[in-house]
């Protein structure tokens, strides 16, 4: 008790800087496994396995044939549309198979093979900095597009899409996400401190390319010592400003970010450039500048495996397509009450039915949750004590969402704006009754979208 | 090399939760109740212990054959709700109540009260006081008999009727005293605020240690198992209304604090509006709720027939709730501003 009062005192002293939304929840943030371990190159491994469908969007178009020589850094497969990303092997050696494999997504699906040359010395093909500077803000998206960028917050989301602003939008603020609101992940983190050059020349060339006013760092308070360097280190002549924000889930969710931050909120159904923002990742960020430095396209990440289920906890830069379990003989191995594993973090992460996985280029984090986190709990009726009410980002009411939910009334959870329920998980996690109230709004949602595109098809129709 | 292979469960996120679930919140109300609940033993003896026995008898017998009956693992008696109710049902009786009396109450509170809607989550009424009011309706005179306020000295005197036999007229000549708002109400005789606040005055069994019940409430607002809101409204409620009465007529109506402190407004307002199965679900809902109760506090009291209005203020803002969560909603995100409201509007 006593120490909660501290803390808020502390907090209170602080409080005139740090700026958050309203509503949201308080876990613990389980930082400390990965917090103070330092980025480590993890060997390479004999086999990567690429996902053609690893963002948002259309999946890429393989361009190689089985049998091929690739060099670390080629393109291997294209942007099948303007929503896609471009794919490029993470290392040299050859197309063993194009073949269905296991997705983290939990279904089985087409992937490029690549088998490591053991000889290779696995430089980048065509190292060198390119000179941004002279490029034409056109020809720099051209270059984001095919470096095969795309959100590594963990919705993976193709960048180059964000910064396609259309006709008529202009983005005033650009936004660096370095919030890492889920618990357990310190990817972002340890990006900030180890690489703010990167970010730095990553914002600079962002800003040229989107005529932005302002560039805005956002950071949660658990995070000071990078705010803190970020801001000694900041250079004078980009305007950037690092913002702390009170350590508080979903911060980092993009609507909410942009709330702590501006005061704007993203209408209904609309994106942030509706209110002139553009959101990025820090990761992203970072390996934006790296493409301009070294001519690097997404092929690696920075990935975090932690839980209280790995032997030893890590910080790992891996190229992209790095099988799980690689990671898993490279970590130690698991702990024998592993009972999940998850790829994300634990309020939004992804649960894997098999460790034949590759890492994705959204994969933030890899999570081994023991017996112990994993208690089944004994669903109560709802008492309507409003804790859902308090916790929703998003201003709804979960608790009536969750009666119409249990009673598959869809449609009239239509009209209490299931759709705008960005899926954080808040609810779920304070309720007293264990009600698994996302849980059922994400079915909700689902069936509703597939109704409403069943309906936009009988309209055309007829 | 072998490779492992655990088991993996399957779920959907979040994966992580808040341990605080209904049996937590459940038990520290219990806990915070521990206090008050000794201090009416201390005031009112043997009596006391009684009462709040036959009640939990009462409460919650059916509940666990309720449970059982149902083949629900929900179990209402372990996570502690049905001893809520049962505690706080006997709080509001008077000492000297007949225990058949309390005992029959007890089983309206819970069963017409609470399982005959559904158990946990679904009453629209808190339990306790759908009990209470029936004992008011059907014994008035045994709602209303107050027994004197003692201490440790006559711990074991029974008092008033609590050994009289169903339906028969209770021949007894127990010692009787008026609470603070019957005194007001019939006799213009005002008590001290410190034997409101030391609960030194006659009264139900939880209508006394003012002090207690208020610390109990604060403890219970820091662990967030109730609501701060709701209490606070109620005492603004109550202050205002009273200021504004007492400035109309000055003769009827004493000083504003007096109503604050008298009678169950502490034990109403802390233990029993709070109940969040009946109480709205927003903040704004909470705020038009507890207002609600404050004000018609003090209108049945100094208006009303009765001494006391806490009661059915509570109960007729337990049945306003729906409404007021229908007409409390805030809007969503993206349409907290005025001109993304206007522009929808236009739109449509």
């Amino acid at each position: 008790m006593a120490f909660t009062l501290l803390k808020e005192l502390k907090h209170l002293t602080e409080i005139k800087e740090v700026k958050t939304f309203k509503h949201g929840i308080h876990p613990n943030d389980y930082k400390h496994y990965t917090k103070d371990l330092p980025i480590e190159r993890m060997p390479f491994v004999d086999e990567y396995v690429l996902p053609l469908s690893q963002h948002a969007g259309a999946p890429s178009k393989p361009i190689v044939k089985p049998g091929d020589y690739v060099y670390r850094g080629q393109l291997i497969a294209e942007p099948a549309a303007f929503v896609s990303a471009a794919l490029h092997a993470p290392v040299t050696g050859w197309v063993k198979a194009i073949e269905p494999r296991e997705h983290p997504g939990g279904k089985i699906s087409e992937a490029i093979v690549i088998e490591r040359d053991p000889h290779s010395p696995q430089t980048l093909l065509n190292e060198h900095p390119i000179d941004w500077e002279n490029l034409r803000p056109k020809e720099i998206l051209e270059i984001i597009r095919l470096g095969g960028f795309v959100g590594l917050g963990g919705a993976a989301f193709p960048t180059h899409v964000k910064y396609a602003v259309p006709e008529g939008k202009h983005a005033k603020y650009f936004f660096v996400n370095a919030a890492e609101c889920e618990p357990f992940l310190t990817t972002d983190y340890r990006i900030m401190l180890e690489r703010y050059d990167s970010i730095f020349l990553g914002i600079r060339i962002i800003l040229k390319l989107l005529g932005s006013e302002k560039a805005f760092i956002g950071t949660e308070t658990n995070k000071w010592d990078a705010i803190e360097l970020l801001r000694s280190l900041k250079p004078d002549d980009i305007p950037v400003e690092i913002i702390p924000l009170e350590t508080k889930y979903p911060q980092g969710a993009e609507k909410m970010l942009i709330e702590a931050v501006v005061h704007r909120e993203v209408p209904s159904g609309r994106l942030p450039i509706d209110v002139e923002v553009v959101v990025n990742n820090v990761g992203t960020v970072a390996a934006i500048g790296d493409i301009f430095q070294y001519n690097q396209p997404l092929i690696e990440r920075v990935v975090t495996v932690t839980g209280p289920g790995i032997r030893r906890p890590a910080n790992l830069l891996v190229p992209i397509g790095t099988p799980l379990t690689a990671i898993i003989e490279y970590c130690g191995g698991m702990t024998d009450n592993v009972r999940q594993v998850l790829f994300g973090g634990p309020m939004m992460g992804i649960p894997q039915r098999t460790l034949d996985v590759p890492i994705l280029k959204g994969t933030s984090g890899v999570l081994f949750l023991t017996d112990y986190e994993v208690v089944p709990r004994q669903e109560y009726p709802c008492v309507h004590c409003m804790k859902c009410v308090d916790a929703c980002p998003m201003y709804l009411n979960p608790s009536l969402l969750g009666m119409l939910a249990r009673v598959r009334r869809y449609e009239d959870m239509l009209e209490h704006h299931v759709m705008d329920c960005i899926e954080c998980g808040s609810c779920s996690y304070v309720c007293p009754s264990n009600i698994p109230l996302v849980q059922r709004f994400r079915v909700a949602k689902t069936l509703l979208r597939e109704q409403m595109a069943r309906e936009r098809a009988k309209e055309k129709k007829a | 090399m072998k490779r492992q292979k655990p088991r993996l469960l399957l779920t959907t996120s979040p994966f992580i939760k808040s341990r605080e679930d209904t049996a937590f919140m459940m038990w520290q109300v219990n806990y915070a109740l521990l206090p008050v609940v000794l201090a009416s033993i201390y005031f009112f003896g043997i009596s006391a212990i009684l009462i709040m026995l036959v009640s939990i008898i009462g409460v919650v017998v059916p509940e666990w054959m309720y449970s059982k009956r149902k083949g629900t693992p929900v179990n209402t008696v372990r996570d502690g709700s049905a001893l809520v109710t049962a505690l706080l049902f006997a709080l509001t009786l008077p000492p000297g109540i007949p225990l058949w009396m309390a005992f029959v109450g007890a089983l309206v509170a819970v069963l017409l009260g609470k399982l005959i809607f559904g158990g946990l989550g679904y009453n629209p009424f808190n339990p306790a006081l759908v009990g209470r009011a029936f004992l008011q309706a059907a014994f008035p005179v045994a709602m209303t008999t107050w027994s004197p306020y003692g201490n440790l000295s006559n711990f074991f005197e029974i008092r008033g009727a609590n050994f009289a036999i169903p339906f028969l007229k209770a021949k007894v000549d127990a010692v009787t005293m008026a609470t603070p708002l019957a005194q007001l109400k019939f006799d213009h005789q005002l008590t001290r605020l410190s034997d409101l606040l030391l609960g030194s005055t006659a009264g139900s069994l939880g209508e006394t240690p003012a002090i207690l019940i208020l610390l109990a409430g604060v403890y219970l607002a820091l662990r967030k198992v109730i609501n701060w809101r709701i209490p606070v409204g109620i005492f603004l409620s109550v202050y205002l209304t009273a200021l504004v009465l007492h400035w109309l007529h000055p003769e009827r109506v004493p000083d504003p604090v007096f109503h604050l402190f008298a009678g169950g407004l502490m034990l109403g307002a802390v233990f029993m509006a709070t109940d969040p199965v009946t109480s709205p679900i927003t903040q704004r809902g909470v705020w038009i709720f507890s207002a609600g109760i404050g004000f018609l506090v003090v209108i049945i009291r100094v208006y009303g027939g009765l001494p006391e209005g806490v009661m059915y203020a509570i109960l007729l803002m337990n049945a306003l709730t729906p409404l007021i969560n229908q007409v409390a909603q805030p809007p969503i995100y993206g349409m907290r501003r005025k001109e993304a409201r206007e522009k929808k509007r236009n739109a449509s």
